[in-house]
């Protein structure tokens, strides 16, 4: 479930990078805003990432059920590695050893949450499952 | 650069705000019997009655829109991983709001993400 999120999240937000790239600067300013909500809202690319997105959501829900926010959130952080294999390849993005070392403590630091006990907290108001 | 980072700020706030009324409301709502369609059907169904999924539901759309602009801005591989700045405000937050055990491992862990994303925002040369 974890690795479907991850998935989803990273899929959508190249998507959303491709898509916001052809649209082009957003101007931070009301009619600019505006005019960026009506180019986005007609793009099928953003469409597409909405989808992977919604995908992502239903995961992370289904995710925070049962564990720990603070297990979950660093968790997801292991599509740093594929966003930036997938932003050099698909994107032709330049990432410097620097960024490169900087992609890998995120990674350990993942590593070492996920060494920790996934639910920590009582849930709240637990299921009945009735027959 | 200044626009940049205001905007960072705004999309920390509101992300982290969102995703812990979102724990607290699938946390009341409890986990699926399993992880079947129909079940999950059910669970979303249960999910979307709780208040804390409509309180988590709009600071989580505004973030959404920061990100896009964003994303508008500067080149994905500093965007994603500065977003991740969101690790530490949430661990504070999934602490002293959620009340959830975060141990020495949980916080090294975190501060070596914290590190790592320094790393990444530094070596980005803001556009504006």
């Amino acid at each position: 479930m974890v690795l479907a999120m991850v998935v989803c999240a990273n899929t959508g937000d190249l998507l959303l990078k491709r898509g916001m790239t052809g649209i082009g600067a957003v101007e931070f300013s009301g009619s600019g805003l505006a005019h960026a909500f009506r180019l986005t809202v007609t793009n099928p690319t953003i469409w597409l990432a909405i989808f992977f997105l919604i995908g992502f959501m239903i995961c992370y829900m289904t995710v925070l059920s049962w564990a720990d926010y603070s297990y979950v959130m660093p968790a997801g952080a292991f599509g740093y590695a594929i966003l930036t294999f997938l932003a050099v390849i698909f994107l032709h993005e330049s990432v410097s050893p620097r960024r490169w070392f900087g992609v890998i403590l995120i990674c350990v630091g993942v590593m070492l949450v996920g060494q920790t006990k996934p639910r920590t907290t009582e849930v709240v108001a637990p299921q009945k499952v009735t027959a | 650069m200044t626009s940049t980072f205001l905007l960072l700020a705004l999309f920390l706030c509101t992300s982290t705000g969102g995703e812990i009324a979102m724990t607290y409301g699938m946390k009341a709502t409890g986990e699926p019997a399993r992880l079947r369609p129909k079940e999950l059907l059910k669970f979303l169904g249960r999910a979307v009655c709780n208040g804390w999924f409509w309180v988590g539901i709009p600071l989580m759309a505004f973030s959404f829109y920061a990100l896009l602009i964003l994303l508008s801005w500067q080149p994905i591989s500093f965007v994603i991983p500065a977003s991740a700045l969101s690790n530490v405000v949430g661990t504070l937050g999934a602490k002293y709001i959620l009340k959830e055990d975060v141990n020495t491992a949980r916080w090294t862990g975190v501060v070596l993400v914290c590190i790592g994303v320094a790393l990444v925002s530094l070596d980005s040369i803001p556009l504006r």
